[in-house]
């Protein structure tokens, strides 16, 4: 996607931009050291699901605000999926309008107070700050980003127009996860009507279900909603598209572009013996009983958890860093990350990894199960696993684990986490016809306009990646706006 | 929306109440079920579709209280609602005109046989309905299956009503005096269990619905899950039937109890609450 630099050097010549530049010269800048997040203890953080990282004050993001150099030729802004203007929300922080800082992101980020909270900057934005350059941290980006949202929640500010419904389009998210609420953010912005679909009774996907509340916090997903809610997107819960409606009968009710977001919902398992024993959960499961259900607070509420004493999550991403530091605060006393490669090829951010272990988390790296044993009753007991060993690189560029034959021991557990990854959800794939769907089920779309075999169909996220990050997905749903829009207008054209 | 128009007791313990729900009336299909919320800190409960009037916009429900959430739901009165209900779900029963059909319901599981019973009837079968239960009181709905079933059989367990024994006594009267192309068994899962050990004996093809324990319902948690031929499938959206001769029952049913103790620490604290 184009960056708009046009806008972006529009903003960078104001008048209060080049004052502001004048002000310090680079070599001051640079010099200042970065900003650490302030966080809760982990003694204390591991008693409750209160936030982790507590957010900058004021005085820290003007400061770290002024280490931006404020360049010619942003590079950070071409890491982002979304393309926020980086420079411009910092230097509006730097002048201490934050309020503008947070309306700027706002102009391509729907989701901003999320995205400064769950990106992995330091593979996006962050990488390709120009300090990476001079060898320095990079500006933090990411902790500026949530800064300026916070205060604009804070404010009570959230300043939010009903956009007008111009355009005479009428267009459906399937979804309402990080690619769909950009979608229709976008829309809206395109003077369209957009609805948005949800199959749960809870709006937001992954962000709801999935990202436990010490991440992000569920108050602040809600305050994104009502933000679109207030621009004008509508919002239909517990519709299960392909079931409860069709995209026939939407385009009966006037719906004339679609977009799937359903993401990526089918819990891979590791098909070995004894991984349907009581105590084996998915990560999506485990998580959505604990952040959708809120299983922690039973009996309060009514859905109930295995409270394990001795928990084995397998796997090394995010989902897996999740899920042991959720186990963490439900009382296990022993809780541990099993994965099959080393820390170094773990997916999960340095970030989570560094949490997990304050908080106690133990990590079995270069381990695999291969077996759960069970009660009588049918618990599981005992996990069975495998040393393994690292051998050449695999297509995903890491070293592929080997296993060492013979190396097999007995762990003793109580719950167990499957974090492995997730496939596709067929539901929606195959309640339409003509969509053209990979042997792994995601959906084909053109990489450029994410548009499907069916034309008026556009689909972004895990359905179409397999799985991957928020930003990606909302970086999906923008380029399908765009694109959808474009589609419609020269369709109406063309009469 | 979502609100209940009709309410009826038809045991001391199971309650058949009819909700306001237009969109998945129009879309369900007999096998179906629905997952529904009561109020903000309620489970996500599914309930098979007993029933669906497609002109009035309403579907059928029958609960058997059990524990806290399907205690709230029974206790629904008309004129309440329920906070979310989200469906049709699962796959529909693939319904055919086969010749003798032979429909197995126990206890509650009358209450989603009902409708694919009648869709089998109206498809041209000869429908022959064996309702088990308890006891008399527990017995439900056999009026109205008697109204389009070409035979049907009654066993209670104590000999309260119809003949004294378990459904299978029932079932086997059947195998052994005709021929039979498919059975469709409905009820606890350790009655399943032997009613698909005795077709099997028979060779009678049989397809069993699963009442497992749900989160989402579509597929993306595996709370579900279930070995069918010694593959893990997902009960909410491969199923809820499976081939009856290939279901692991024993491990089902272990995992139908995966919350015993929190069930019982949550209905006797639910119970304190009630006046």
């Amino acid at each position: 996607m184009a960056v708009d630099s046009q806008e972006m050097n529009a903003d960078r010549s104001q008048d209060w931009r080049e004052e502001l530049r004048g002000k310090m010269n680079a070599k001051e800048r640079s010099g200042l050291p970065r900003v650490t997040m302030p966080e809760l203890p982990a003694t204390e953080r591991i008693t409750g699901f209160r936030e982790v990282n507590s957010g900058l004050p004021e005085e820290m993001a003007v400061r770290e605000a002024k280490r931006c150099l404020d360049c010619a030729t942003p590079s950070c802004v071409s890491g982002c999926p979304v393309n926020i203007n980086i420079p411009g929300f910092i230097k509006r922080i730097e002048k201490g309008d934050f309020l503008g800082a947070a309306q700027k992101l706002k102009e391509t980020n729907a989701l901003p107070a999320v995205c400064g909270r769950v990106c992995p900057q330091e593979v996006q934005c962050e990488a390709l700050c120009v300090y990476q350059k001079m060898k320095k941290p990079p500006v933090a980006i990411g902790y500026l980003e949530r800064f300026a949202s916070d205060c604009e929640r804070q404010a009570g500010a959230a300043s939010a127009t009903p956009l007008v419904n111009n355009s005479g389009m009428q267009v459906a998210a399937i979804g309402s996860g990080p690619a769909s609420l950009t979608f229709a953010g976008q829309m809206a912005k395109f003077g369209c009507r957009v609805t948005v679909f949800e199959a749960l009774h809870e709006l937001a996907g992954v962000l709801s279900y999935g990202i436990p509340e010490f991440r992000l916090p569920k108050n602040i997903v809600r305050s994104e909603i009502a933000y679109l809610e207030a621009i004008g997107v509508r919002f239909e819960r517990n519709v299960v598209v392909g079931k409860t409606l069709t995209i026939d009968d939407m385009k009966t009710l006037g719906y004339q572009g679609f977009f799937i977001g359903s993401g990526a919902g089918l819990p891979k398992f590791m098909r070995i013996p004894g991984e349907n024993s009581i105590g084996i959960y998915s990560s999506n499961e485990y998580l959505t009983r604990v952040n959708l259900m809120k299983a922690y607070q039973f009996p309060a509420y009514d859905t109930p958890i295995v409270r394990g004493k001795c928990v084995a999550v397998v796997g090394g991403g995010n989902t897996a860093m999740d899920s042991v530091r959720t186990a963490v605060r439900l009382g296990a006393e022993k809780a541990m990350i099993v994965y099959r490669r080393s820390e170094q090829e773990m997916p999960a951010r340095i970030e989570e990894v560094h949490h997990a272990k304050e908080e106690g988390v133990e990590f079995l790296t270069l381990t695999n199960p291969v077996e759960y044993l069970a009660d009588n009753e049918g618990r599981v007991r005992q996990m069975k696993v495998q040393k393994m060993g690292l051998g050449a690189a695999d297509d995903s560029g890491r070293r592929r684990p080997v296993a060492i034959v013979g190396s097999e021991y007995l762990i003793d557990v109580d719950t167990v986490v499957v974090g492995v990854g997730t496939d596709p959800n067929p539901l929606i794939p195959q309640s339409i016809q003509g969509l053209e769907v990979t042997k792994w089920g995601t959906i084909v779309v053109n990489e450029e306009t994410m548009q499907t075999a069916v034309p008026e169909i556009f689909a972004g996220g895990d359905i179409v990646r397999g799985g991957a990050t928020v930003i990606l997905a909302m970086g999906d749903g923008k380029k399908a706006a765009e694109s959808m829009h474009a589609f419609l207008l020269e369709k109406a054209a063309r009469g | 929306m979502n609100m209940i128009v009709d309410r009826e007791s038809l045991s001391d313990n199971v309650v058949k109440l009819v909700v306001e729900a237009p969109l998945i009336a129009k879309k369900q299909n007999p096998g179906q079920f629905v997952i529904v919320r009561t109020d903000e800190k309620g489970e996500r409960i599914p309930l098979t579709i007993a029933d669906a009037d497609k002109e009035r916009g309403t579907i059928t429900l029958i609960i058997q209280k059990v524990g806290t959430s399907s205690h709230k739901i029974a206790n629904l009165a008309p004129g309440a609602a329920f906070l979310d209900v989200s469906g049709p779900l699962g796959r529909p029963t693939h319904v055919d005109k086969l010749g003798t059909v032979l429909a197995c319901g126990g206890g509650v599981g009358i209450a989603p046989l009902y409708p694919i019973a009648r869709a089998f009837k109206n498809a041209g079968n000869k429908l022959i309905a064996v309702l088990g239960a308890r006891n008399r009181d527990l017995l439900i709905l056999e009026k109205e299956m008697a109204a389009f079933a070409d035979e049907t059989i009654i066993m209670t367990d104590d000999g309260s009503y119809g003949k004294k024994g378990v459904i299978t006594v029932g079932i086997e009267e059947v195998l052994v005096r005709e021929p039979v192309q498919l059975a469709v068994a409905i009820g606890p899962a350790v009655m399943m269990k032997f009613v698909a050990l005795l077709t099997k004996k028979y060779n009678v093809p049989t397809i069993a619905s699963l009442n497992t324990i749900m989160v989402d319902g579509t597929g993306m948690c595996g709370a579900c899950r279930v070995s069918v031929g010694g593959k893990t499938r997902f009960v909410c959206v491969d199923g809820p039937e499976f081939d009856a001769h290939e279901i692991d029952y024993d491990e089902m049913i272990k995992r139908l109890n995966t919350y015993r103790a929190e069930e019982k620490e949550s209905y006797d604290s639910y119970l304190g609450t009630l006046p």
